[in-house]
């Protein structure tokens, strides 16, 4: 009752009409791949549930090498329930890299990024190194000995880019080493620059997919040529099963957070020697691991940065995949870049296994 | 093409290897190329261990302690010439003098090193190794017994027989053989009791190189058994704070009167193991029941401290065992873990008072250790309490979580059967 009363009251103010035809009409395809389909949302409401955890750590963090780990220790025992709150925001970081890795390859394998969405194909893929870059600023935070090591290692990986390298390094870490200035400049930029990147990609990349509705690939369109595909409504039947997901990560993170609260360490010390095995976060070990097998020398070039310049062209690849498949633009099938997509996706998987339970390499 | 440049520069390389080589075999030795070829193994073993000889490495040869002339390539008679000083094997008594020639020298010894020390063979004279080499006993160690001979190596050599590692091996070559030491009618189960250490064990397993082997304690060039009266120096320099609780004790006075040495009486000397809480008190095999009467007043006393003692430590094992359930259980215990260490401290205080019998220093310590292995250990209780309510919120979360998806998903088929109807 209420809420009809609420609705009446903005329809006599705002003209609601064209919001509610477009949600009214709005449909979802439903063939063997419409699953794929829920986890962009999925990642959506992880970042959601980031933005509003990391939202209440900014009352007790202080970004300093001299307070950050102390900050945190005290999050984590003393302000109710901030285990809680820093645990859910440290594993639905986490899982939103799992379900926005699993969401763009399915994008890939799908076809979904042929036109005409390149364009929403790009902001994704922005969308994802900007994820990534969240993640590696975040890591730093709490300022104990693994995210100490881990970014040392990070930055210097970040300094083997031809020419600028040395730049970037110093710009990231606000002077030669990893100290307490690095922690400063983490912090704002996680915070602040990646939020507001973050909020102008994702609304273009949000409008982009409203304005041209779900893609189906091409195989799906084939098989039913001629024919229209089956339908289900967004609302209610689209997002019911999009509520039945949450709910269901929502369970999973109280489960993560409460049995596995995550764990604090040892506060950083740079003048320790840096502790054994260390690696970064499990969704750059597969880089990591990859530049453990390279050469130090491959020919006149140095092997690190052979290997950093292949992850920018790997990457590179990815960005412009939608204008370098030509077939799928127009409409058909496409088995090579298939092909590499899943070449890539087995790189990656295997990478990371190694990464973690390979003997170390010298 | 490709193949037949790569052999070409693979080519150039070997004979860029060969280049090299040059210098190295053009600094020809008289000695060792004699020596090295002759088959008999005495005479050949010098120039093959010559090669890792710290001597060598710095231009200084065989001649520098045999004479002879080693430019005199193929001509033994030059190179063997008494005129060009030639000494043979010098005599064993002769050995330290002859090591002396330079390492007693300071303007010699001082291009090389600048700080080295010229004393040695001053000091070995003093030692119980160098008298009686004075009065003719030829078994005894001289230079080469301990440096090794044509391969000595510097002491920072891990290799070298003197290096901290190593002393007691070599040590043990002679006082570990009771064949070797029969004539002097002295113990040869030192070795394999310091084996048995917390000494041996710092220094081999834990590789603390500063933790004291044989020559720590007995000196090195000048090696003598420690007296009664200097075995608590030779302690105190690593054991101070000990050291001076026992000097303020009323066990020095009567050590002191009784003849018994420091330390040594309750510890033991090479077999000294971790000491235990358990070495307090009267109980049979413990040092205080060698002197103390069973029921004595000083031994009540002792047992008292002992309890007090143990007390403190459980009470720290106990916090220590519930901290660590709750880190398992992945609680943050940085801080209750961090106090805990006062707690330790005044243990360790508490220990080391016993050796000058302030019962109430001990008390003060072990009271004040207590409270704070008391705070540690019901910080540890709250936090398992709180690893409690957490399972119990997670268990209503789900259920609501449950609940929530229940509906949603009798929701979820009622829309799709209205579609399907519809």
């Amino acid at each position: 009752m209420t809420g009809i009363r609420i609705t009446a009251w903005l329809e006599e103010r705002i003209d609601l009409w064209p919001l509610r035809h477009f949600i009214g009409k709005k449909v979802i395809p439903v063939h063997r791949h419409t699953v794929w389909y829920y986890f962009g949302g999925m990642t959506l409401f992880l970042f959601v549930i980031q933005v509003a955890t990391g939202i209440l750590l900014t009352l007790y963090y202080r970004p300093s090498g001299e307070e950050a780990y102390e900050s945190v220790q005290f999050i984590m025992t003393d302000v109710q329930f901030g285990w809680l709150v820093r645990s859910i925001h440290s594993w639905s970081a986490n899982l939103m890299v799992l379900t926005m890795m699993i969401h763009l390859f399915s994008v890939y394998l799908t076809q979904a990024y042929r036109k005409p969405r390149e364009l929403t194909w790009v902001t994704g893929m922005l969308l994802f190194g900007i994820v990534l870059f969240f993640g590696f600023s975040g890591y730093l935070l709490p300022w104990n000995v693994l995210s100490y090591f881990a970014t040392k290692v990070g930055t210097e990986i970040t300094g083997q880019f031809p020419l600028v390298g040395h730049v970037l390094m110093r710009l990231l870490r606000g002077g030669d080493e990893v100290t307490g200035a690095t922690v400063s400049r983490f912090y704002g930029i996680h915070i602040a620059i990646l939020p507001a990147l973050t909020t102008l990609i994702l609304g273009l990349h949000l409008f982009l997919v409203q304005k041209q509705g779900m893609s189906v690939p091409p195989v799906v369109e084939q098989a039913h040529r001629g024919q229209p595909l089956p339908t289900m409504p967004f609302v209610p039947n689209f997002l019911l099963r999009d509520l039945f997901g949450w709910f269901v990560t929502i369970g999973l993170l109280a489960a993560l957070a409460s049995l596995f609260p995550w764990e604090l360490g040892q506060k950083a010390d740079p003048f320790a020697p840096a502790p054994a095995g260390i690696r970064p976060e499990w969704y750059f070990v597969f880089m990591f691991q990859s530049l453990k097998y390279i050469p130090a020398k491959v020919g006149p070039f140095d092997g690190e940065v052979l290997g950093v310049l292949g992850f920018c062209l790997g990457g590179l690849f990815l960005l412009l995949v939608p204008f370098l498949d030509k077939r799928s633009a127009v409409g058909e099938p496409s088995p090579l870049f298939r092909s590499i997509g899943i070449v890539i996706i087995a790189y990656i998987v295997i990478f990371t296994f190694l990464g973690y339970f390979a003997p170390a390499v010298k | 093409m490709r193949i037949a440049l790569r052999v070409v520069c693979f080519g150039l390389l070997l004979v860029a290897a060969g280049l090299i080589r040059v210098p190295f075999a053009a600094a020809e030795d008289a000695c060792i190329d004699c020596h090295i070829a002759l088959r008999e193994e005495r005479l050949s073993r010098p120039a093959v261990k010559i090669k890792d000889d710290y001597h060598l490495a710095r231009g200084l040869g065989c001649q520098g302690c045999h004479g002879g002339d080693q430019t005199a390539i193929d001509n033994k008679a030059q190179s063997h010439s008494p005129a060009k000083g030639f000494l043979g094997k010098p005599k064993r008594h002769a050995i330290p003098e002859s090591c002396g020639r330079c390492h007693s020298d300071p303007t010699y010894m001082r291009q090389f090193n600048p700080s080295i020390r010229t004393d040695q063979v001053k000091e070995y004279y003093t030692s119980v190794h160098g008298k009686r080499l004075r009065e003719g006993d030829q078994k005894v160690p001289v230079c080469i017994g301990c440096h090794d001979v044509h391969a000595i190596r510097a002491i920072k050599d891990q290799m070298a027989w003197t290096y901290p590692t190593n002393v007691a091996e070599t040590c043990g070559r002679c006082h570990g053989n009771a064949d070797y030491m029969k004539a002097y009618k002295i113990p040869t189960d030192q070795l394999e009791k310091y084996k048995q250490s917390v000494h041996y064990e710092m220094l081999t397993k834990r590789a603390d190189l500063a933790s004291p082997t044989c020559s720590s304690c007995h000196g090195s060039h000048g090696a003598t058994p420690p007296g009664v009266d200097s075995v608590a120096n030779v302690c105190s320099h690593c054991h101070v704070v000990t050291a001076d609780l026992f000097a303020r004790s009323p066990h020095k006075s009567a050590f002191d009167e009784l003849g018994m040495p420091a330390c040594v009486t309750c510890h033991s000397n090479h077999d000294i193991t971790q000491p235990s809480d358990a070495m307090l008190g009267g109980g049979e095999g413990t040092p205080c029941a060698t002197c103390h009467e069973s029921d004595s007043a000083p031994l009540k006393k002792a047992a008292e401290l002992r309890a007090r003692i143990e007390g403190l430590s459980s009470r720290i094992d106990q916090a220590t065992a519930i901290l660590t359930r709750a880190e398992h259980a992945g609680m943050e215990i940085g801080s209750p873990r961090f106090e805990l260490l006062a707690a330790n401290e005044s243990l360790i205080k508490a220990r080391a008072a016993t050796h000058s019998l302030e019962v109430e220093q001990i008390k003060t310590d072990t009271d004040s250790g207590l409270v704070v292995a008391q705070k540690s250990l019901e910080s540890g209780q709250g936090l398992l309490a709180e690893v409690q309510f957490r399972r119990k919120g997670l268990a209503a979360s789900m259920l609501i979580i449950v609940a929530v998806l229940v509906g949603l998903f009798l929701k979820i088929r009622q829309v799709d059967r209205r579609k399907g109807s519809g």
